[in-house]
């Protein structure tokens, strides 16, 4: 990556401690503007505590962090405004419609009624919802609703959006269909910031980080990492680094 | 402003698209009601007593016209001897029977005092308990109003709560009971779910990562649940007014008001609840132990506090119902103003403060 791109993410040891126990150890990453960086760790490593700080969802202890340029101690109402987050949960409202959800979403993002029609008139025939548009989010199946969840994280054109395994319990088809999503939103400027278990989608990463018990312990584009763990694919990296965790479940 | 009445929106399609919860929420107080006024009462209906009066005199008619306008009461005069007494006693032909001694008004006016005697059925001793009390605020009412300027014959010991309570319905001691139940119930127990729930499905994240201020979302959250409360306070005044026949004696207004108070302060306590807990199924479960037993056992209502231990006396001090069982009390049934409530008000006002005071530093506690 040249250095001289837009910096989206700057965490400089950014740690969190709760008691005794050190979650994230002091971690130091950047993740460029329109860039899709993956997250990655294993189970316990640490992912969700370290993201849930760049969302502005718990302080960190130590270390410092910018989100598209605001400080995470001292600017978070203004980082609310400029990312979008889904969450490993399915994450809308499953007894309001389609257009009831993107209209409580946009809303509270502080889109103005036009804003929300035209958009989410342009969002349902990009995805063919037409038909499904007054229906309940609960008679959907569960890849659209997944792909619904992402287009309403990215629904006010946050600068970055933070994606919490969004992928789980989704077959391969719906899967490739939901990078199809992601690679759009890329490609429109938004900074993609992913934890996955994977190893197919990491592959589909500009850049990916891997946590190994709260630390960051390899950082580069798959084909670098392949290269440096000498592997013939992201399992053998993944299982290289992780299975000398001490952490886990 | 916007946003908020977004989210408002939203928390009603929730409560309006949830038949169940609605059936509850709307159901319940009707059933309630209609439950402690027509099946549960405590009262009897026409229940037959025989009255033998030895006497024939004034005094005695009086009295037998008194107990007679009670409809609680079927009134048989017969001229019966004491063995026939008991037998249409065991024939469980009667429940009671009144006999007024032949010098009854004699006595009544030269001796100052006079006696009558009740027989009741004790087989079944609550039965027999109620009317004997029925009759005796009768004997003494009759007492009170018609001799005047004499000197009081005897004493007869009244609860408390006939003295409000001239046709002694059992209705009036039960409505701001139920009402201070339903309310509780309905606030407490559906915003703790309500706002777990969100917890649960994992929205309260995205709305945590939203630019809305979290303190707005919870606030928001409570606004349909206040609205519905006002409602189904609505409803049971209604039902209490036109089914009970209880009026509302004093200010409506300041009763509402008074309830808005209430509400407000169980709707703190559903948070501080919500806050506090991380499933739909604890919530419920800290709701109805914590809050609905609380408030059947300490608000007064169905047990009187003043024969409780001085402990728990004061553990009664801490429910929010027992003070707005009291003013519900004062206002709808004794007619009483704000005058004669602004102590109970201030406390529960203060218990509100200091709840939403803890609710707020553990919220912030919660976010970190």
């Amino acid at each position: 990556m040249e250095t001289n791109k837009e910096i989206a993410i700057k965490a400089e040891k950014m740690g969190k401690r709760f008691g005794d126990f050190t979650a994230v150890k002091e971690i130091s990453f950047e993740v460029y503007k329109g860039e899709i960086f993956g997250f990655l760790g294993a189970n316990g490593a640490g992912k969700t505590t370290a993201m849930r700080m760049l969302c502005g969802l718990s302080i960190p202890s130590s270390g410092s962090a910018t989100i598209a340029g605001y400080d995470v101690f001292k600017e978070t109402d203004k980082i609310k405004k400029q990312i979008g987050y889904m969450s490993q949960k399915f994450s809308l409202y499953e007894d309001l419609t389609i257009l009831e959800n993107l209209e409580f979403f946009g809303g509270i993002y502080g889109l103005t009624n036009q804003e929300i029609a035209a958009k989410s008139e342009a969002l349902i025939q990009k995805l063919g919802l037409e038909r499904e548009a007054k229906k309940l989010v609960a008679s959907l199946p569960l890849g659209w609703k997944q792909k619904l969840a992402f287009c309403t994280a990215v629904f006010h054109d946050p600068k970055i959006v933070f994606l919490d395994e969004p992928t789980g319990g989704v077959d391969p088809v719906t899967r490739r269909q939901f990078w199809d999503l992601i690679y759009e939103a890329a490609a429109r400027g938004i900074t993609i910031f992913v934890t996955t278990h994977y190893m197919d989608e990491a592959e589909y990463c500009d850049r990916i980080s891997m946590m190994v018990d709260g630390a960051i312990s390899a950082l580069g584009s798959p084909g670098d990492l392949k290269k440096q763990f000498n592997a013939a694919d992201m399992d053998e990296v993944f299982y290289q680094l992780a299975r000398v965790a001490k952490r886990g479940d | 402003m916007k946003q908020f009445l977004t989210f408002v929106l939203k928390e009603f399609f929730h409560v309006l698209r949830d038949k169940k919860t609605l059936f509850i929420l709307f159901g319940m107080p009707i059933a309630q009601i209609t439950l402690f006024g027509f099946a549960l009462t405590n009262e009897l209906k026409n229940s037959k007593i025989v009255v033998v009066d030895h006497a024939r005199d004034s005094h005695s008619q009086a009295l037998i016209t008194k107990l007679e306008a009670n409809r609680y009461f079927d009134i048989e005069k017969a001229p019966l001897s004491d063995n026939e007494i008991v037998a249409q006693f065991r024939q469980g032909k009667i429940k009671a029977a009144l006999v007024i001694p032949n010098n009854f008004g004699y006595s009544l006016q030269h001796d100052n005092k006079a006696q009558i005697q009740i027989l009741a059925d004790a087989a079944d001793p609550n039965t027999a308990t109620t009317i004997t009390n029925y009759a005796t605020a009768i004997i003494s009412d009759y007492q009170n109003n018609d001799v005047t300027g004499q000197p009081q014959a005897y004493q007869i010991k009244t609860e408390t709560r006939m003295l409000y309570n001239p046709q002694l319905k059992g209705v009036h001691n039960f409505v701001p009971g139920v009402m201070a139940m339903v309310l509780m119930l309905i606030c407490v127990m559906m915003t703790a779910i309500a706002i777990v729930k969100e917890k649960e499905t994992g929205t309260m994240e995205i709305l945590l990562v939203s630019p809305f201020q979290p303190i707005m979302v919870i606030i928001a959250k409570a606004v349909p649940y206040f609205i519905l409360s006002l409602i189904n306070l609505g409803t049971i005044l209604l039902l209490s007014v036109y089914a009970m026949d209880l009026p509302i004696m004093g200010s409506l207004l300041l009763l509402i008001a008074e309830s808005a108070l209430f509400i407000a302060c169980c709707l703190v306590l559903g948070i501080l609840i919500s806050i506090r807990t991380a499933s739909q199924q604890v919530a419920m479960l800290v709701s109805l132990v914590g809050m609905l037993m609380p408030t059947m056992i300490f608000s007064g209502y169905m047990f009187p506090i003043e024969n409780m231990p001085t402990l728990l006396q004061y553990v009664s001090n801490i429910v929010p119902s027992k003070w707005y069982y009291i003013i519900v009390k004062n206002i709808m049934i004794k007619g009483l103003g704000f005058e004669s409530v602004w102590k109970e008000t201030a406390i529960l006002f203060g218990i509100t403060i200091l709840l939403m005071l803890v609710s707020l530093k553990k919220f912030k506690i919660r976010l970190e």
